[in-house]
């Protein structure tokens, strides 16, 4: 049963791996602006002409921004 | 018959109708807009949502200050290179439409790099390049597309505010250690003695324990503190019951494991502080896009147009005006500083200062005060005084501007939880002493689990649920209050001050009515083409008062300002405007406002324009005449004292010529007599008042922009549902009231228990989480009930 130190390191190393994520996240000012995020997901090719390579490269900006 | 909108801005085409692909325009500037997006691909603007748009204003040379560039190095955050970031604020942002247009922006200009919107704040950080393009041209992009920004004083120099995201990463910390920790204490809630369990339980508790450190030692500092504060300015504060019971918690649990006593509470000491911040965060709500702490600042440009010694216009930051300097104000900007007028006559928009919307005349050589908006054609002014000097500015230099939060007010919760500590603790202490003689070995015992379980997580939890929903629930009906002791003092007043004009009336609507000869169609089309182009407001209303008429060219067209138009048609000749622009006669002038007209010379009629009321203020003024003393103080002369004896009720006092001063002494004469007073007002000329007063209440047109330093912002359509605001308020008090006597009733179980010397960590855990959300749920659900009525009105 000794692998129960093991089990116990890991999964508090995990808690901690997500737990520092969760900072960082933080940190980032991601949890600044709660709504903008959840609209602009839904944003992606809408130029109206199928231009495609301008459309691919406001994807891409699209995909830097977020 | 159906309106037809424009298809930009939503706005109903009345006269002027424009047609491009099959689309209906109400102006060139909306038509304008709408072909920039198409000729960029960005059409499906309109597609997101319906007439999105708003029609851009003429900013012809407004922004030319942005050329220089120790103002432009104010304004933007950051700068590297040939890159510079700066973040606008946009109040026409609405929609998800305007998100995706504004992240667009590299669409419609190769020198925008990106830009991000932020919705809840109503703001845009754009990353632009210097290289051929610049902060002007970035603004000048914006406001041709409809999306002005708004730079105001505020802007010029202000220190980026650091975001305070401690609250936050002590949730996460408190939230961690309280997963983790239940986690490792649910194998000792059964009390099952198995071999293997028995071995790890030393290694379990060890780690419950390190877990337990940051959440008492950081993300419960705020509590410890606002104890020690309490404790100092002897002040029984809840915080000290809530400190006691984290110490004690936390001291007995590390007892208990340091002797293999026990497993200690280390499961509801992470619980209860996570509930606690947890309440934090939901009482902490805010409206992020509004700013409840403006002064004159936010009112002000940032430059102005100055003409030098050489006779050439330059641009001026406005902290730079000096006594002596010529000024140029142009149509729509704001005279930043006290002076005299140079040009001949001018016509000023006082609304931002009185609330009074119609114009005032200033001839040469008069006086013009900081604050008024200048319309019609630019005039000259010669500053008299700076900034800081000037009459309006000085205000912000009172008393009243200065203090801070208002330590009188005592929070419901204050005085309950005097009585709740000197409760508790008697009890700990009558327990202990009970003990003593009993059984010592059970009396530390039982004394640290009366202050366990009588930690007052529900009672501290209870305000900030119920008050914070209901902030919400009023902030989406039009009723924006800074905090929640705001709302808890509006359920305790005595007195409410109106101001007058602007609040009680409409700023925006008139009542117009003609009196004079018959008018002839031709009258009434000449009169209808000689308003639509003039660009004074009176002409505008009056334009949108007439029937629509054939448009035709005017034969000659002239206006005189500050006097008012001429204008011929078929060899008539017809004079608009003041009494004594269109006829010699003493006899026609009048003291309200009007707009006079002749024809070849005969006096025609006029056209009167009356205030009226907002809707519902009678019946406002009724309903809360039984609760509350009423006054009205208003800046106006007595013109309107008999139909407001007669409109509302007889005990409503009323004040007339009232100066700003004059109102925020009064406000502190009512005080002085023990009364808690609502200021309800509007104007900057109420702004000393809203801030003397228990709660000012700011009415405004447009919640986005401007509203005087005050505590509560509310929309001006929603001033008829005030006496159910204040009596929901009330009622949500009783809420809490109610909640506080479910939540001694947990405690007495719970302290029968402590009492006992049976209280079991497993207890505890189930006791305290199950207490506070019971209480969570009932508040939110309660408060949602009393707030139908305003939600109600709304739908309909």
């Amino acid at each position: 049963m000794n692998v129960i130190y093991g089990l116990l390191a890991i999964s508090i190393l995990v808690a901690l791996v997500f737990f520092a994520l969760f900072i960082f996240s933080v940190k980032k000012g991601q949890f600044d602006d709660d709504y903008t995020p959840s609209v602009r997901m839904l944003f992606e090719d809408e130029l109206v002409k199928d231009d495609s390579s301008k459309t691919t490269q406001n994807s891409k900006n699209q995909s830097k921004q977020s | 018959m159906v309106k037809e909108k424009c298809y930009h801005c939503g706005d109903d085409c009345e006269t002027t109708k424009i047609k491009q692909d099959k689309k209906l325009f109400c102006c060139r500037g909306c038509l304008t807009v709408y072909e920039i997006f198409s000729e960029n691909d960005l059409t499906c603007y309109y597609d997101l949502e319906q007439s999105p748009g708003a029609t851009p204003l003429d900013i012809d040379g407004k922004y030319d200050y942005l050329d220089q560039e120790d103002i432009v190095e104010k304004l933007i955050d950051f700068q590297e290179g040939s890159t510079e970031v700066v973040t606008l604020y946009i109040p026409h942002i609405h929609c998800s439409s305007c998100i995706w247009i504004l992240e667009n922006l590299h669409q419609l200009d190769p020198g925008v790099l990106n830009s991000q919107v932020d919705f809840p704040k109503k703001k845009v950080s754009v990353t632009y390049t210097t290289e051929g393009f610049s902060l002007k041209s970035l603004v000048e992009l914006m406001a041709k597309i409809g999306y002005e920004p708004y730079i105001s004083l505020d802007n010029y120099g202000a220190t980026k505010d650091d975001l305070d995201r401690s609250l936050i990463y002590k949730i996460g910390v408190a939230g961690f250690a309280f997963g983790n920790v239940m986690f490792l204490s649910f194998p000792e809630y059964f009390e099952v003695s198995e071999y293997w369990l028995e071995q790890y339980k030393p290694l379990f508790r060890w780690l419950m324990f390190f877990f337990s450190l940051p959440v008492v030692f950081y993300a419960g500092r705020d509590y410890f503190k606002s104890a020690i504060q309490g404790i100092r300015s002897q002040i029984l504060n809840i915080d000290i019951p809530i400190a006691l019971g984290i110490t004690v918690l936390f001291i007995r649990s590390s007892v208990d494991i340091f002797f293999d006593l026990g497993s200690g509470f280390f499961d509801s000491l992470t619980g209860l502080v996570f509930f606690l911040l947890l309440g934090k965060i939901v009482q902490q709500k805010t409206y992020k896009f509004m700013s409840f702490e403006r002064d004159y600042k936010s009112y002000f440009p940032i430059a102005v147009t100055k003409i030098n010694k050489k006779g050439r216009e330059e641009n001026v930051q406005v902290y730079d005006i000096e006594r002596g300097d010529r000024l140029r104000i142009r149509n729509q900007e704001l005279i930043p500083v006290d002076g005299i007028l140079m040009s001949s006559s001018a016509e000023i928009d006082y609304s931002f200062v009185t609330g009074e919307a119609n114009l005032v005349q200033k001839k040469s050589g008069d006086k013009v005060y900081a604050g008024g908006k200048h319309v019609g054609a630019a005039v000259e002014v010669v500053a008299e005084k700076s900034v800081e000097q000037s009459y309006l500015t000085q205000l912000w230099s009172n008393d009243v501007f200065q203090k801070g939060y208002d330590p009188k007010f005592q929070s419901l919760i204050d005085k309950i939880s005097k009585k709740f500590t000197i409760a508790v603790l008697s009890i700990a202490f009558s327990g202990l002493l009970f003990w003593l003689f009993y059984d010592p070995s059970l009396a530390l015992n039982v004394f640290t689990a009366v202050l366990i379980i009588a930690c007052p997580c529900a009672i501290a939890l209870a305000t900030p649920f119920a008050l914070g929903n209901l902030l919400r629930i009023f902030g989406k009906n039009g009723f924006y209050i800074k905090n929640t002791n705001v709302l808890e003092q509006m359920s305790d007043l005595d007195v409410l001050v109106f101001d007058k004009t602007g609040t009680l009336t409409s700023s925006q609507k008139n009542d117009i009515t003609y009196s004079g000869l018959k008018l002839t169609e031709e009258d009434k089309m000449v009169l209808k083409n000689s308003f639509r182009n003039s660009n004074h407001p009176l002409s505008r209303e009056l334009y949108s008062f007439l029937d629509s008429q054939n448009i035709y060219d005017a034969e000659s067209f002239e206006e005189h300002l500050g006097e008012g138009i001429v204008s011929s048609y078929n060899n008539h000749t017809y004079k608009l405007g003041s009494a004594k622009f269109v006829s010699s006669d003493p006899q026609y002038s009048s003291l309200s406002t009007a707009v006079h007209i002749s024809r070849d010379d005969s006096y025609l009629g006029k056209f009167e324009f009356e205030t009226i009321y907002r809707d519902g203020v009678q019946d406002l003024f009724q309903s809360l005449d039984q609760h509350y003393k009423l006054i009205i103080l208003s800046g106006d002369n007595e013109g309107e004292r008999s139909i407001l004896t007669k409109m509302l009720p007889k005990t409503t006092q009323l004040f007339f010529n009232q100066k700003p001063d004059s109102k925020m002494r009064m406000i502190k004469k009512i005080q002085a007599e023990d009364k808690k007073v609502a200021m309800i007002g509007d104007g900057l000329n109420d702004a000393g008042a809203l801030k003397q007063a228990d709660i000012g209440i700011a009415i405004s047109e447009n919640v986005n922009v401007f509203s005087p330093a005050c505590d509560a912002i509310m929309d001006a359509s929603q001033l008829s549902n005030l006496s159910k605001f204040v009596s929901i308020s009330k009622q949500g008090i009783s809420i809490i009231k109610l909640s506080f006597i479910f939540s001694f009733l947990y405690n007495a179980v719970g302290l029968y228990f402590a009492l006992t010397g049976q209280l079991q960590p497993v207890i505890a855990a189930i006791l305290m989480p199950l207490s506070s959300i019971s209480i969570v749920i009932f508040t939110t659900l309660a408060t949602n009930f009393i707030s139908k009525p305003i939600q109600k009105s709304q739908r309909i």
